[in-house]
């Protein structure tokens, strides 16, 4: 009866299981189904390469190239100053913070980690635009630069949570040997915990990355998503944000052509979903 | 196991039950009604609809977003009971045997930043500052600082009044375009050197709206044609062609005193 039971309930998980990947086959076949047409019709080259993007022009133009260098310099932005203020957070707080203020920083991390995307666009928006905008003495502060710190701070969770869990699990007695041959705290952490927790920290930047390139909404409110070619000051689109804004109104080949954007994301994801399965999985790390 | 069966032929009956006495409250009128045309129209449209067969449960409304153009060549060729226009009809069109009643005035406002000093830009001041001819404010006689630019997405009903009667159609250049009027009048609140456009219904008090040609958008100046910035929404039927009953319905509420707050609420001036 119990065996019963047992083959039943190993049925239902694996029907759960199931269901996960099914829907990441839907998704991919339907994006590739609906992807392909738009770049046939435009041509692969014109649509990757093209510098202009005029939608509902009379002759319209659908070039993506702004979108994604904007989201390609955008992400670089992001974990440019996103990574060394995550990583140091993480090192303090693995290291060195007493136990009451890892606990402390810990819960306003993971706070952090959990407001919703728009409220950072709505206080980007509100806040930071204006700030950019005094700041830097330019006539108006939605720029890729503040969608640069927004994004920074958005990645900022990830990467400190999954670095402290990759240098609190670097075994003690690395770090005790260290310090009985004489190196200071610093030298033991930099020399010795970091390296050996390094899978770990690249991780955490990948996961960056992936969250970076995929983010819309806060992005959408403080970029002032115009398709131009990207400057750092300039009125920027990403990819993201270009399906998203064009979506509800979008018509024919504009619509397939905002599909065909959604797989060139799809594609940027899988790249960086495959590079973290191979360091996580690769990496010698101290686990 | 027994107890569930009966349970399940309980609960089943029930429902059917409640089906029937769903069915049967209904009446009136039945068919459906096909509408097609003006994206723009969508939101006065689709709350019309919806009101519509809130009141007349028999009868189903559909509409069919394709633009003002295809609309009209839907009525003519009895594709559709009631196309929707977001321009007045041309004469050869009213040639050919198609009538335009006006459902509602889009009136669309003009906004700036509260500390701007400018009050009034003439329809060519605007269309040079929305095409980058025109750069800084004291070009315009205001205190100097570049403009800041805002549109909406292309697609966007409001962007393509606007830009229609501006003639300024593939020709903005634009510092933002923001997806919706919240996010327009938001920025434009936010930045003192900001010009964005909005619906004239949801503009309030923490921008400055301005007069375009001397003359402030209200009910009143669009409703009588002098406040420049407006589009009519038509409807357009065929004349000679008798409506079915439950389009005729349809017509006759979408131009009735109870629908007025339905327009009003989707952001539009009613006609009538």
């Amino acid at each position: 009866m119990s065996k019963t039971i047992d083959k039943v309930m190993q049925g239902f998980f694996l029907l759960c299981g199931l269901i996960t990947v099914g829907c990441v086959c839907l998704i991919t076949f339907y994006l590739i189904i609906s992807g392909i047409p738009a770049v046939r019709e435009i041509g692969l080259g014109k649509f990757l390469f093209g510098k202009v993007w005029a939608s509902t022009a009379k002759e319209p133009l659908y070039g993506i190239m702004p979108f994604i260098l904007t989201s390609v310099y955008g992400t670089v932005g992001a974990i440019m100053i996103g990574v060394p203020i995550g990583f140091f957070t993480a090192v303090y707080l693995a290291k060195f913070a007493p136990g009451w203020i890892k606990k402390s920083v810990g819960f306003v991390v993971s706070l952090l980690a959990s407001i919703p995307s728009v409220v950072y666009g709505l206080v980007g928006m509100l806040v930071l635009v204006p700030a950019v905008r005094e700041l830097f003495q330019i006539a108006d502060g939605a720029t890729l630069f503040a969608a640069m710190i927004v994004l920074a701070v958005m990645i900022l969770p990830s990467i400190i949570n999954v670095s402290v869990t990759a240098l609190d699990a670097v075994p003690k007695k690395y770090e005790q040997g260290a310090l009985a041959l004489g190196a200071t705290e610093c030298e033991t952490c930099f020399r010795v915990s970091v390296p050996a927790a390094k899978s770990g920290i690249i991780a955490s930047v990948v996961l960056g990355i992936g969250r970076a390139v995929g983010e819309a909404m806060a992005v959408m409110m403080v970029s002032g998503n115009v398709a131009n070619m990207p400057k750092l000051f300039g009125s920027v689109r990403f990819l993201t944000t270009a399906v998203a804004s064009e979506m509800s109104y979008a018509s024919g080949l504009q619509k397939q052509a905002l599909f065909s954007i959604a797989l060139v994301l799809f594609v940027f994801i899988m790249v960086i979903n495959f590079v973290l399965r191979k360091v996580t999985l690769g990496g010698d790390g101290a686990k | 196991m027994m107890k569930r069966k009966i349970l399940t032929a309980v609960m089943a009956v029930s429902m059917a039950v409640s089906c029937l006495t769903g069915c049967g409250s209904s009446g009136g009128a039945k068919g459906t009604v096909t509408t097609d045309g003006s994206t723009s129209m969508e939101k006065v449209i689709g709350a019309l609809g919806e009101s519509f067969m809130e009141r007349n449960q028999g009868i189903n409304f559909s509409y069919n977003p394709t633009g003002s153009g295809s609309g009209i060549s839907a009525v003519a060729n009895g594709t559709c009971d009631i196309g929707l226009s977001s321009r007045n009809l041309k004469e050869e069109e009213k040639a050919d045997g198609l009538q335009e009643t006006v459902l509602a005035i889009d009136g669309i406002a003009v906004i700036v930043n509260k500390s701007n000093e400018v009050a009034d830009l003439s329809l060519e001041q605007i269309a040079g500052i929305y095409t980058g001819e025109i750069t800084n404010w004291s070009e315009l006689g205001g205190s100097d600082g570049e403009i800041v630019v805002i549109g909406r997405e292309s697609g966007s009903g409001t962007r393509d009044g606007f830009e229609s009667i501006t003639g300024t159609e593939d020709a903005c250049v634009l510092r933002q375009e923001l997806t919706s009027t919240g996010d327009v009048i938001a920025t434009v609140k936010s930045n003192e050197n900001a010009i964005g456009y909005a619906s004239l219904a949801s503009v309030d008090d923490a921008v400055l709206t301005l007069s375009v040609g001397g003359v402030l958008p209200s009910s009143e100046t669009v409703l009588d044609g002098s406040y420049a910035i407006q589009r009519p929404f038509v409807l357009v039927t065929k004349e000679g062609k008798e409506l079915s009953a439950a389009a005729k319905a349809f017509f006759d509420y979408a131009l009735s005193e109870e629908a007025k707050e339905v327009i009003e609420g989707a952001g539009v001036v009613p006609a009538n």
